[in-house]
């Protein structure tokens, strides 16, 4: 029987690997990656309390809800770093370091 | 030991081995195509957890639409940023990353800390919901109260991410058009 502390587990090893990559990484793109897997770490926990939730199926559908979420948010995340590829020609976070045109 | 146990270790393996392949590797479309296989295998673990129409949601939505997204802002971002990802050849633990490692290193210790002491296995919700038998059955039929519940009870917070979907598209849209005339 695999039990809720093995989920939390994973998702906590999951979470601190993201949280990893979005500091050490030099890249906007990879940055955008450490933020998903971060989401993704609490989408699983949000799947794995769900389970004992028939009736009302609050889990599941909160996970449903944050996926959508998390595709909106790529969709205009990658829109702004295209933008900030075109104005700066790189998409290094430290080196964009201007608010004015 | 039994299969399900069994299974749910490998999928564990191969998601946390890909992430780390990703936090590892410099290489920019090594790590995005390890990013797809960290999402099958988080599909693998919603399936062990009973929810299969969230695995096969997130493999849509995640695999089929934000992967492919990224590769595509990636390409249109040029030869710069692999160059940039290239000459970026980060060992594990080097000095640059030390900060960083230390921070997760921290964070990891301190949640899982949180976790053990939480004991999750022994809620009072968790053991009512057993006991009621409240659980979501394995049989699959636990996707009609998906239907059920998505209509009526949580119908709401349906509609809304809805228009907040396409206010995120048309958002995008907007943000990566060309702009011809600067105002």
């Amino acid at each position: 029987m695999i039990t809720l502390n093995d989920f939390m587990i994973v998702s906590v090893v999951l979470f601190c690997i993201g949280l990893f990559i979005i500091v050490s990484k030099k890249n906007a793109i990879q940055i955008l990656i450490g933020i998903e897997l971060m989401l993704n770490a609490a989408i699983l926990n949000l799947v794995a309390f769900g389970k004992y939730d028939r009736a009302n199926n609050g889990g599941q559908m909160f996970a449903l809800f944050a996926i959508v979420l998390a595709a909106a948010t790529t969709a205009v995340a990658l829109a702004i770093i295209l933008n900030v590829y075109r104005q700066y020609r790189t998409i290094n976070p430290d080196k964009v370091n201007q608010l004015k045109d | 030991m039994n299969l399900v146990q069994i299974l749910f270790y490998i999928m564990a393996f191969i998601t946390l081995g890909s992430a780390l392949v990703v936090a590892i590797s410099g290489n920019l479309v090594r790590s995005i195509f390890m990013f797809f296989v960290t999402l099958f295998g988080l599909a693998g673990l919603y399936v062990l957890a009973l929810a299969d129409f969230v695995a096969v949601t997130q493999i849509v939505i995640y695999v089929g639409g934000i992967l492919v997204l990224i590769l595509f802002a990636f390409m249109l971002s040029g030869k710069e940023a692999l160059a940039t990802a290239q000459q970026q050849t980060n060992r594990f633990i080097s000095l640059s990353n030390a900060p960083a490692f230390l921070l997760a290193a921290l964070f990891l210790v301190v949640m899982l800390n949180v976790v053990f002491k939480a004991d999750v296995n022994n809620l009072p919700w968790v053991k009512v919901a057993i006991e009621t038998k409240n659980v979501v059955p394995v049989d699959g039929t636990g996707i009609n109260d998906i239907g059920v519940n998505l209509m009526t009870r949580y119908l709401l917070p349906f509609e809304v991410i809805s228009v907040l979907l396409m206010i995120a598209l048309v958002g995008a849209a907007h943000l990566s058009r060309k702009e011809a005339i600067r105002t």
